[in-house]
Order: structure tokens, then sequence, then C-alpha cells
């Protein structure tokens, strides 16, 4: 087992090298609209399985955070001018700010009615997107300029803008990847595995959990203020609830609590829809239903959770 | 006549549709209170199998001539049917984990229901006419009620409370009651725990088709007709607590109440005022109103 461990040590950071090279490569392959769209919600859903996987907590209203990261990155760039970067980071800011607000609140329930809660709470912020005239309602915030990073590099270039995408999933991704390999990640496994031995050993436990919504939701505005500049929108379908269970299909299709799995499971989910939407039209709803059930009920590991215990078998024989 | 300086009428109207609501959050909110005690799943497809038992009575008219009365009884025992068929095939394969899974499993349902309705009949609404022996209205004196709406409220009380006196004083409900406090003791006494539950999630998707009979002539039979509704429906669990079958009834009839009296008096607010009274009686009481402290 501990060989296993070892190979596996040593192949982490190969791995991680190979994938930034074709990170690096891959918009010249591919076109750079779509990754940058696998980017956005793979960054999105390891922020949100930062906060499942790692630290046990169902939170089934991360829409509001990347729907109010968007909104305030686009008002913040077409209404008051400011540069793209200070839009996402303005972005990124409230939707931190928001997910304080909603952990305070959620943390007081556990389990189920966790989820139930963060859903409420994101459904509040639904309405208020729905009904303020500043966000344009039904329509949405349209026509956001990608702007001049830093004022000098047009992004109006989709290969300027996808190497900036490509950074901030990357920082975004390091940030998960460092909060999980420390004190502070092995904490949320404790309080995960077992909480009131957690409180025993002397953590302050809902201090922790709160810490990990908060950069969970900040994460998770990053990647959606990063998106409305990509597509220039910022729109109702973003903080609806909806995006919620969509997030949560991605983690669990990739792979709970793995590193890589919610990227993996990203991918697969926006290659199938932007494969299927115009061919099955409602039938996208019914499949991406069909593969949830089909999680819960037979691969729970995800993708590459399936995979770690495949290696890891073979390993052993 | 003038109550707070708003006309009598608009008043009482805003009031009994705030009490439609809120039968509809009892029976609604009650269903799930009953699948949440024995199997401890929150039920994600209930707004879909509420969807499906409008569709049900429609279909039955639109296609089979089937008059509301009979669809009254049909729909929740077909979409019951469902119920117990999803709970032998898949629920019962989730016991033994953590209860998200439940959650997540029912939230696949959910998509699924809801995207082959939206495939078959598109997202426009379908209207259902009032049945003949309830078209109408009264006059009240303060303001004028269609009788169809009298009847909804009538009909989902005689329900829940039926409900209510089945789960606290048939001996049924005392195996019921048992069942959630200790399935295995329950078992040993030679009650069959499986069947009870599986009895359990049929009765309370049948509870959801149920209202969404109801439902059909009032509001428009749609395939969302329940997807944003059950969200509303967790927000008054929370605030209920969950605790007590009694709570979910008295939590979503009163909470229907607050609503309707928002829209006469500031309209922008009735959307939410809901998650707002969740936030406070989260600050208060974490546990619910009607909650045991978990």
């Amino acid at each position: 087992m501990s060989r296993n461990l070892s190979m596996f040590a040593r192949a982490t950071p190969l791995l991680f090298g190979a994938l930034f090279v074709l990170g690096l490569v891959a918009p010249f392959a591919v076109y750079p609209t779509f990754l940058m769209k696998i980017l956005c919600f793979g960054l999105f859903a390891c922020a949100f399985n930062l906060l499942l996987g790692f630290a046990g907590l169902l939170s089934f209203g991360h829409a509001a955070f990347l729907g109010t990261a968007g909104y305030v990155c686009g008002m913040l760039v077409r209404d008051a001018g400011v540069t793209p970067e200070v839009g996402i980071l303005g972005g990124t800011l409230a939707a931190g700010i928001l997910g304080w607000v909603f952990g305070v609140l959620a943390i007081r329930r556990s389990g189920i009615y966790f989820a139930m809660i963060t859903l409420a709470l994101a459904q509040m912020v639904f309405f208020f997107a729905l009904q303020w005239r500043a966000t344009g309602g039904e329509d949405g915030l349209q026509g956001v300029p990608r702007g001049h990073l830093f004022g000098v590099i047009d992004l109006s270039n989709n290969l300027a803008m996808y190497y900036l995408v490509f950074a901030v999933f990357c920082i975004g991704f390091f940030i998960i990847y460092r909060a999980i390999h420390s004190p502070f990640g092995q904490i949320l496994k404790a309080i995960r595995e077992n909480e009131p031995r957690a409180v025993s050993l002397g953590y302050d436990v809902t201090k922790f959990k709160l810490l990990a919504f908060v950069l969970s939701a900040a994460l998770a505005g990053l990647a959606g203020a990063t998106k409305t500049l990509v597509f220039q929108l910022a729109s109702l379908t973003d903080v609806h609830w909806h995006m919620s269970g969509e997030v949560v299909l991605m983690t669990l299709l990739g792979g709970l609590g793995t590193i890589l799995g919610p990227l993996a499971g990203a991918a697969v989910i926006v290659s199938l829809q932007s494969e299927l939407a115009d061919k099955v039209g409602s039938w996208v709803t019914v499949i991406m239903g069909a593969i949830f059930v089909l999680c819960v009920l037979l691969f729970r590991r995800g993708i590459v959770g399936e995979l770690q215990a495949l290696i890891r078998r073979s390993g052993v024989n | 006549m003038e109550i707070f300086g708003v006309p009598s009428a608009l008043f009482g109207s805003q009031l009994l549709i705030g009490l439609i609501n809120g039968s509809f959050y009892a029976i609604l909110s009650l269903g799930l209170a009953i699948i949440f005690g024995l199997l401890n799943i929150i039920n994600f497809a209930h707004g879909a199998q509420y969807m499906m038992g409008a569709f049900v009575a429609w279909i039955a008219l639109a296609k089979f001539g089937v008059n509301y009365w009979v669809a009254l009884l049909l729909a929740p025992i077909l979409v019951g049917a469902l119920g117990v068929v999803l709970e032998r095939t898949m629920l019962s394969k989730l016991y033994k984990l953590d209860h998200l899974y439940g959650l997540l499993l029912t939230f696949g349902l959910a998509l699924i229901f809801e995207g082959v309705f939206r495939d078959q009949f598109g997202i426009s609404g379908q209207s259902y006419e009032v049945p003949e022996l309830l078209q109408g209205g009264v006059n009240l004196g303060f303001m004028f009620m269609p009788i169809y709406r009298g009847w909804v409220v009538v009909a989902a009380l005689a329900v829940c409370f039926g409900t209510w006196f089945m789960i606290e004083k048939t001996k049924l409900g005392a195996y019921l009651r048992a069942g959630t406090e200790n399935p295995q003791i329950v078992q040993a006494l030679g009650i069959n725990v499986p069947l009870l539950i599986t009895f359990t999630y049929g009765y309370g998707v049948a509870l959801a088709a149920f209202a969404g009979v109801l439902a059909a002539p009032i509001y428009q039979v749609s395939p969302q007709m329940g997807s944003n509704l059950i969200i509303v429906v967790f927000a008054v669990v929370v605030i209920g607590g969950m605790g007590s079958i009694m709570g979910s009834i008295v939590t979503g009839l009163g909470l229907g109440l607050v609503e309707g009296l928002t829209r006469v008096f500031y309209p922008e607010a009735s959307a939410v005022v809901v998650f707002f009274i969740m936030v406070i009686v989260l600050l208060v009481r974490p546990a619910g109103l009607f909650g045991r402290a978990v």
C-alpha cells in the first residue's frame, strides 16, 4: 500500500505538469470559447468540491455566488468602467461577502437542513436578480465589454482572453490544492468524518466550516466573474437553482473529494450540453437527470474516483 | 369598507389567495415531513410529483374525458404507485448511505420527470376548467369568493387533518411513529418495516399528486409548476422544523397568509417574504418553530 501511495505521490507532479502544458497548447487545437467555458465551470466545480468533498457540506445554493459575482463584475466593468481585473476582483469579493452571510445562517444546521437553507437563500438572490432593475431582470446584463487587462492587453482577442481564463483557473486551483493539503484541509476532513470528535479535540468546528464556506463561495465567484467577461453576459440562468444542481452533478460525476474530478465532470457536462443542446431539446434535462441517478446508484466514486480505485487495485496485484 | 386603508375586497381576496397557497404549502410540507420521518430523505422530486398529479388530471380530461372527481382519486393512485416503484427499485438501495444521496437521487428524478413532460407538452401552460359543480361564486358581504377556491381550502384541510388523525390516533400511525423512532426494535416486534417504508413513500407522493389535481383549475398546468413551488416549501419546512405533523400544517397555512398580506402592503416583497422569515427564524430558533433541537 505504501508503495502505491509513493507511486501516486511521484506521478502527481508529472500529471499536473502534463495537464498544464495541455492547457497552454489546447486553444490551438480546440475552439477557445469552448475551453474557456470548461475552465470556468471547472473552477466553479472545484470550489464547490472543496466544500462538499472535503468538509462534507452539501450547499445547494452555489449558483448564488457564481451569479452574484457575474452581475457585480458585469456592472463594474460595463457601468462603472473599471478594468477587467478590478471587475473580477470585485465580483470575487462580493461572492465572498455573500458567502459569509449564507455561511453564518446555514451552518447553524447540518446535513439535509443545511442543503435546504442554502437553496432557499439562493432563491432569494434569484428573486433579487429578477426584480432589481440594475440586473436587467429577465434579460440579464448584456453587452459587458471584455476591456483591456491592466489597461493594456486587449481581451477582445479570444486567445488573450483564453490565457487570462487559464491563469485565473490555475490560481484558483492552486489555492484549493494548497487549502486541501494543509492543516486546515486536514481539520476539514476530520470534521467531515467525525464532527463530535473534531469538537472534542478542541477545534472550533463552526469557525472552520465558515472559513471553508467563504473560501468556496469566493472561488465560485471568481469563476462566475471570469465567465461574465468571457461571454460578455450575466444572466438569470447563473443564479437559478438548476445551476446549483448542475455543479453538484459535475462534482459527483467527476469524483467527490478528488482533486481533479470536478474539472473532469465539468468537461463532460459542458461537452454534453454543447453537443446535445440543439439536437435533442428538452431531453438534455432528462439525460442530466439520468446521469445523476446513475451516479448516485451505481458509481458514487465518479470518473476520477473509479480510475483511482482501478489503479490502486492493479497496483496491489 | 376599508381595513388598514386597503379596500376590504382587495384585502379579503389577497388573504384568500394566501390561504389557498398556504393550503398547498401545508399539503406539500406534510408529505415531505412524512417521508422524511421514516426514510430520512428529503424528497426533492416532490414538486415534480405535484406537477405530475396536475398533468394526470389534465390528460385524463383532455384525452379520455375522465372528470375532475375521478381524477382527484386516480392521480394520487397512479403517481403514488410510481412512487412505490421508485422506492422499491432505487431509494431502498440508499438507506445505509449518507442521507444526502437520497436528496441527490430524487433531484435527478425531478430533472427526468420535468424534462419528459416539457418534451411532451412544451413550456406553455395548459388550462383546466373548474368542474361544473364548483363553478360560480358566493358573495360573502365584504368580498366575492369563487366556490372552487373555497373548496380547495376545505379539501386540503380535510386531507391534512385526516392524515394527522391517521398518524396520531390509529394503530397504523402508531407503527409509523415507532418505526420513525427505532426501526430495529419495530422490526423485531414482527412488523414489516420495509413495507411500512414503501407505503409511507407512496402515501407522501400521493399527497403531492392530490395537491396537483387541486391546483390544476387554479394555476396553469405546466412542467415547471412544481419546481419553483418546492423551494418555497423547503423554506416552509425549515421554518416549521419538520418535527411534528401538526407543525407542518400550521406553518404552511400561516406562511401562505403572511405571503398574502405582504402582497397587499408591499407586493415587490411577496416572493421573498417566506425566505426572510426563514432567515429570522434561523437566527432566533435554528431548530424551527415546531422542531425538536437536533
